[in-house]
């Protein structure tokens, strides 16, 4: 199949550390830009392209650039959750085609860990009056139990299990111990084992909020990373190869009178990523998939095509997931459940889909070729967005 | 519990759902085509044409799905014990977030399919807003 190859990721970093206690995220957000700029042998003035979250203390657009020092001729804060990464890659393949920008990047940094911030348990009652707020703070509505709606719903309708949902977490841990980041992440986070786990170990760990539990559950680290993107010019000198971005996709969805609660953003995202790149889900290699919960992964596991709606425990039950079994594996890198989950894990999807599309990875797939990423931002029960990003090895 | 969080006013678009909770209404919008709009807005979610008719429901419904939240950081929560966070599906076709009251153990007695009616939960505090909530029919 032609793709084209209009847009590439050149240089990447992940922050090492899931505890940093007495940096900022700022900090975090600028070392880790200069490290993937190291990673492509590009340098700080090359970059004329800024995209952000709007995280850290002062980020975004206005704030951003003032603090690294640089004055890009793109800016583009798009915030929309854990998946804002996807969407900047998205915007990146965009920009970069149209001629408005060479080397952009988009960065991330957190110390959701250090500042002990409550995310899946601290309510969403916070903020002032909005239309939404006013009918829902009331009911004591945690971000666990709105996915853990979405995980009712999916048994209800289409008699998913909990052993089938586990499967995603015992195949997530056991790329996380092949990880030394995630081992150290799990060590530093006082994890009560660090070690594989089992569809047990799952199932008898506690429930959180029916009928999800702890181990269905993403971890609260600090951590951050960078994403270098650049144009196809660009893209012959750097020091590695480059990681084509051949198509995306951007959707939102909602609570709405009637709907779906178990068909996510990702149905409306993945075809249109899937069209532009020309590719099908069967020709897919890696799938990098925001696992928040359990849950997430498996709605998106088919609403990006890998199987049928309703049909992702049997999808489960005939393998996949583990890199070293047959079929579409998962989140090589341990993922938000074992490895690093700062908020907003979307970056991490595209940093873990170059590594394998580069070769490497601690849980490399032997000639992997084509990756997705899927970010899923917000609630998965409420208003959430998903980014869709495919990519290719040169 | 009766010391739920209170909407927040001034905020235009709920404050007549609101108004109608302390007359023991539980009140949703329609568009002039028969349109149900619901969270209330001041727009048509169809056509974005202003000019909706405000409606009161019978206050049946069906539970679409549920969760039993067993673990909360959250201020005047945290001592609740599990309690439930669900979507009601209303007979007239709108979907609220509410709770469901009523039930000895809420991980056991409620299920997806199950029919409920509004009740109107007096909360402490002067001039506070009764909040809706749902029992078992």
């Amino acid at each position: 199949m032609a793709q084209e190859r209009l847009a590439a990721i050149a240089g990447i970093h992940e922050y090492p550390l899931r505890v940093a206690p007495g940096v900022s995220s700022m900090q975090i957000k600028a070392e880790s830009m200069k490290r993937a700029l190291d990673d492509a042998g590009l340098d700080w003035g090359d970059v004329d392209g800024l995209y952000d979250a709007l995280d850290g203390e002062g980020g975004g657009g206005l704030g951003l650039a003032a603090y690294l020092g640089i004055k890009p001729r793109l800016l583009d804060t798009t915030q929309v959750g854990g998946s804002s990464y996807e969407f900047h890659a998205s915007h990146a393949l965009r920009d970069i085609a149209a001629g408005r920008c060479n080397v952009a990047v988009t960065t991330y940094g957190s110390t959701a860990a250090s500042m002990r911030v409550p995310i899946g348990t601290g309510g969403m009652g916070r903020g002032g009056a909005s239309w939404q707020q006013n009918m829902e703070a009331p009911y004591g509505s945690t971000l666990i139990s709105n996915y853990a709606m979405v995980a009712h719903r999916h048994m209800h309708e289409y008699g998913t299990t909990t052993e089938q949902l586990a499967q995603i977490s015992v195949a997530t841990r056991k790329h996380a111990m092949r990880n030394p980041e995630a081992v150290k992440a799990m060590t530093d986070l006082q994890f009560v084992k660090v070690d594989e786990i089992t569809v047990e170990d799952v199932l008898e760990s506690r429930v959180i909020a029916d009928p999800l539990h702890l181990l269905e559950c993403c971890m609260i680290s600090d951590g951050g990373g960078a994403a270098v993107f650049v144009s196809p010019e660009i893209a012959r000198d750097i020091k590695k190869k480059p990681v084509w971005i051949i198509g995306a996709g951007e959707a939102t969805k909602y609570r709405e009178n009637g709907g779906d609660i178990t068909t996510s953003a990702g149905a409306q995202s993945a075809p249109a990523a899937f069209a532009q790149a020309g590719v099908t889900p069967d020709e897919i290699d890696i799938a990098m998939i925001y696992d928040s919960f359990s849950i997430t992964v498996a709605v998106m596991l088919e609403d990006l095509g890998f199987c049928a709606k309703g049909e992702v425990g049997q999808f489960i039950e005939d393998g996949h997931l583990a890199f070293d079994r047959p079929g579409l594996t998962l989140n090589t890198d341990g993922g938000g459940l074992s490895s690093n989950h700062p908020g907003m894990r979307g970056l991490f999807l595209l940093l873990e889909s170059v590594r394998q599309l580069r070769g490497e990875s601690t849980s490399q797939v032997d000639g992997a070729s084509l990756a997705v990423a899927h970010g899923n931002g917000g609630l998965l029960g409420g208003t959430h967005t998903g980014g869709t990003v495919i990519l290719a090895a040169d | 519990m009766a010391n739920r969080p209170q909407p927040s006013f001034p905020e235009p678009d709920t404050q007549h759902f609101w108004d109608g909770c302390k007359t023991g209404e539980l009140r949703y919008q329609t568009d002039p085509d028969g349109n149900v709009v619901f969270y209330p807005r001041g727009h048509s979610t169809v056509t974005g044409d202003r000019g909706l008719s405000w409606n009161v429901s019978s206050g049946l419904g069906t539970v679409y799905t549920y969760s039993v939240v067993r673990q909360n950081r959250m201020p005047g929560f945290q001592e609740l014990g599990a309690y439930a966070v669900a979507y009601i599906d209303l007979d007239e076709g709108f979907r609220m977030m509410s709770t469901i009251v009523g039930v000895d153990d809420p991980t056991q007695d409620i299920h997806i399919g199950q029919r409920v009616r509004v009740e109107f939960e007096e909360q402490s505090g002067e001039d506070s807003y009764p909040i809706p909530v749902f029992r078992p029919v």
